[in-house]
């Protein structure tokens, strides 16, 4: 089944360029490397997943580019082009001269409502020429304009259009210190609309991307295209093809249905997160070696501690005993909903994952056996010869989004800011309702 | 949007390094001939029409000349002397009228204290309420600081010790390196200005990896539409022939954009209150070495409560002619209100006299309550700056939240 992604903004269409950068790298190692029938199969699936064939021959990416300038999809395409192994179709993007200057209402009451037609018309058209569809993938940050604001209207009028699709938001939060000044509203305004009509919301911390950078890919320099690496090779993790429990020996062949359902149990919780483990260098990967259960209980670490890269992290915290009650969580546990691990490399079947199984990681109320879920994939992903990558419906966005909303609030109080808005049609009201919905998801993650 | 128009898509003749079919979006307004004439006989004669400059006298004629032309937001103007702060001001009125959506820069030239007209204390105050309550963004600019930034420069030029031989063509005041002696006695001064407005146009220029675009300025500066006055710095001023980049460097043209001596305004922004800021970087950076930045200057900076993480970044790969990369800071601070006193005090010092009035007043639909009007605008500016900055130094409670039962 085929995924449709929609890039949108700056950050957008940058994290997808290197997203269809990496699976096309890591697909055709799958075919180089392994032409056994193991590396044709898990090419074809994941070629049909992300990628078009066209009549010439070409691989065009499953993919819409929206922006609201030129610049960015002219440097996405150019670069796609240049791979040589792919690149975006010559129709399939959209956009105009001026963009939304980092203002969530000029991207959601003007340009939104102005382009709704042309941008349907090119996920449609996208849409048609898969066999099955999987689902949308849409990519955005939360900071700007027209990814913020451009991208929740078009999310709205996808789920409009498709009311029976699975719709996946990956949002890239921006640095806390400085970005865009107005970047807390704007989150809080594109997430908690999308609350109401995205199957599960992704989310990528820019902050933490950047420290494993820093840390674990000793990159002096950090560029955006750096840290946009990192994003999509945790996406690709994900997204490309593996076993899962109900498939056996087959590669799933609705990777975002089968996501969505083992994640996102409950409407009232929505947010992903995602981690990795190992990320290096590629110079310092040929003399590393790991075994899966140094792998594991590092990830499971993380995972309690809900530390976002296996450097520092709080070897203090453990799981409080069954039992107790939720009243007497330890501090710092991070307690979760659903968690699926996805483990791919060699003798990945030996990897024993019962330290996930645990029932004191869950919630109460939902049975352990049914919040983990692992899929397996006997391939290295991406050259790593092995690779764990956890999404996880847990408290660790708790503490980011609180943050957050505290200083949207905080900014609220002051009415600073907020004629920018009303000026093109959102009003205090809007953004009032905006922050009670994103309270209410906090306290519902607060008390899980 | 702030690209040259090109006059005919093709055949584009660039003879001798010289640019021959590309126009520049501006239209030139003057009352008198002089000024307007000799710059379409100057060196940029190729780049502009005679369309382009209306030079009869006769306001409403200028007006609908001027309103064919003008779709750009950016314009500058002068606040001290009649055409620009007069005429200045009434096009920005007919602009907002005619192109509501597009964003209004004004950068406006301050007169220092010893000002050769006398009656420029009006004329500033007269213009600040149209600047005030028109434009969406002003970027002051003080004439007695471009003069010291000339000086320092000049002085760095000629005492330089051997080995620290200034690079042609990188100086902010020429594109001479500053050894030219053929230059006007103003050219340094408005170069400066020039490399302002190219800075601040570069990200909707140029690609970049963090683009900003103009409107991104207002969007992210203004917290209240009247507090619209950004004190802008230019660092680095000139490169040394060789030395190439060592992080030291590149810090210390942050560390610059925040010293006294680089505002184009007279003005210590560190010892001020900061509503907002951003850095508008151009070359070879990249985001770390901003992080890196923000990060080691923002203790020594004052920043309101709710705004503790108030900046902007622009990230631009193209750096200016000469340069290796270049910053130009941002700052919405309360610091531009010392000028504004000043400004009200020499104001009030004429109008108390009521010396020079009846120049002003014998004109056609001048009224004494445009004085009046205008002062008290100034007044409730400087007030609510004042309001801001007794926040500073106080520890504001954070806002109680949104309580939800459970």
């Amino acid at each position: 089944m085929s995924v449709v992604t929609v890039q949108l903004g700056q950050c957008g269409n940058q994290v997808g360029q290197e997203l269809f950068d990496v699976i096309s790298s890591d697909t055709n190692d799958a075919q180089r490397y392994r032409p056994s029938a193991q590396g044709k199969t898990y090419h074809a699936c994941s070629q049909e997943r992300f990628l078009n064939e066209e009549i010439t021959g070409e691989l065009s990416a499953r993919a819409v580019l929206i922006d609201m300038e030129p610049k960015v999809i002219a440097q996405a395409m150019a670069t796609a082009a240049k791979s040589g192994r792919w690149k975006y179709g010559d129709q399939s993007f959209f956009c105009q001269k001026q963009g939304s200057g980092n203002n969530w209402a000029n991207g959601f009451c003007v340009h939104g409502p102005r382009h709704e037609e042309a941008v349907g018309d090119l996920v449609r058209r996208e849409v048609e020429r898969c066999d099955r569809l999987a689902g949308i993938l849409s990519l955005m940050s939360v900071a700007g304009g027209t990814g913020s604001g451009v991208g929740t209207y078009v999310t709205q009028c996808l789920r409009d259009a498709y009311p029976h699709s699975f719709i996946l938001n990956q949002l890239t939060w921006p640095y806390g210190t400085g970005e865009v000044i107005v970047q807390n509203y704007n989150s809080v305004l594109t997430l908690s609309r999308l609350y109401q009509c995205s199957d599960a919301i992704l989310v990528h911390e820019n902050d933490a991307v950047h420290r494993i950078c820093a840390q674990l890919m000793n990159i002096k320099h950090i560029s955006f295209s750096d840290v946009n690496k990192v994003i999509a090779h945790q996406l690709g993790s994900v997204l490309q093809p593996a076993h899962t429990a109900d498939t056996h020996s087959q590669y799933s062949r609705n990777p975002m249905g089968e996501l969505l359902s083992r994640l996102v149990c409950h409407p009232e919780y929505r947010l992903l997160s995602v981690c990795s483990i190992p990320h290096m260098s590629s110079s310092s990967l040929a003399y590393s070696a790991f075994t899966w259960p140094g792998l594991l209980k590092h990830l499971r670490q993380m995972l309690i501690t809900s530390a976002k890269m296996e450097e520092g992290i709080d070897w203090q915290v453990r799981a409080p005993p069954v039992g107790q009650g939720t009243a007497e969580k330890l501090s710092g546990f991070n307690t979760s909903l659903a968690n699926l691990l996805i483990l791919r490399g060699k003798d990945v079947s030996s990897a024993d994952t019962c330290g996930f199984l645990d029932p004191a990681l869950y919630s109460p109320w939902l049975p352990a056996e049914g919040a983990i879920s692992t899929w397996r994939s006997p391939l290295p992903f991406n050259k790593y010869e092995k690779s764990a990558t956890l999404v996880s419906n847990s408290q660790s966005l708790l503490k980011p989004l609180d943050l957050m909303v505290g200083k949207a609030w905080n900014m609220f109080a002051s009415r600073a800011y907020v004629h920018q808005y009303t000026k093109f049609g959102i009003t205090e009201e809007d953004f009032l309702d905006s922050f009670t919905c994103l309270e209410q998801v906090i306290s519902s993650y607060r008390h899980l | 949007m702030s690209t040259p128009r090109r006059n005919n898509g093709e055949g584009c003749d660039i003879a001798g390094g010289k640019i021959r079919c590309l126009k520049a979006r501006a239209v030139l307004i003057d009352m008198e001939e002089g000024v307007v004439n000799e710059i379409l006989q100057g060196p940029l004669r190729d780049v502009l029409t005679a369309r382009s400059s209306s030079r009869r006298v006769g306001i409403r004629q200028q007006l609908g000349c001027g309103t064919q032309g003008v779709r750009l937001g950016v314009q500058g103007a002068d606040c001290g002397e009649g055409t620009g702060s007069g005429l200045g001001s009434c096009v920005l009125n007919l602009l907002e009228e005619e192109f509501p959506d597009v964003c209004r820069f004004v950068t406006a030239v301050y007169p220092s204290a010893e000002d050769d007209v006398i009656t420029s204390p009006y004329n500033s105050v007269l213009a600040m309420r149209e600047l005030t309550e028109h434009a969406d963004c002003v970027l002051p600019v003080e004439n007695q600081s471009l003069v010291d930034i000339v000086n320092k420069i000049k002085h760095m030029a000629h005492t330089g010790k051997p080995g620290s031989v200034i690079k042609k063509d990188s100086t902010l005041i020429s594109g001479q390196g500053g050894v030219s002696k053929s230059e006007k006695p103003f050219d340094a001064m408005n170069n400066i200005v020039a490399n302002l407005l190219l800075n601040l146009t570069s990200s909707a220029r140029f690609e970049g990896s963090l683009n900003m675009d103009l409107n991104e300025i207002t969007m992210n500066l203004v917290p209240f539409p009247r507090l619209h006055y950004l004190v802008s710095s230019l660092t680095p001023l000139y490169t040394l022939a060789d030395v190439n980049v060592p992080t030291r460097r590149l810090d210390q043209m942050f560390t610059d954009a925040f010293s006294k001596d680089h505002q184009l305004i007279r003005a210590d922004p560190k010892h001020s209150l900061y509503l907002a800021c951003a850095l508008m970087v151009r070359g070879n950076v990249q985001v770390s070495d901003l992080r890196r930045n923000i990060e080691r200057l923002k203790p020594s900076l004052p920043f309101i409560s709710w705004n503790q993480e108030g900046w902007k970044t622009g990230l631009c790969s193209v750096p200016p002619v000469g340069h290796s990369h270049s910053l130009l800071a941002l700052a919405n601070n309360t610091c531009v209100k010392p000028t504004f006193i000043d400004l009200r005090e020499r104001f009030t010092r004429l109008y108390r006299k009521k010396a020079h009035l009846h120049h002003y007043l014998h004109v056609e639909g001048m009224e004494q309550a445009c004085f009046t009007e205008a002062l008290s605008s100034l007044s409730s500016l400087i007030e609510e700056y004042s309001q801001l900055d007794a926040t500073k130094n106080l520890l504001m409670p954070d806002a109680p939240r949104l309580n939800i039962a459970t």
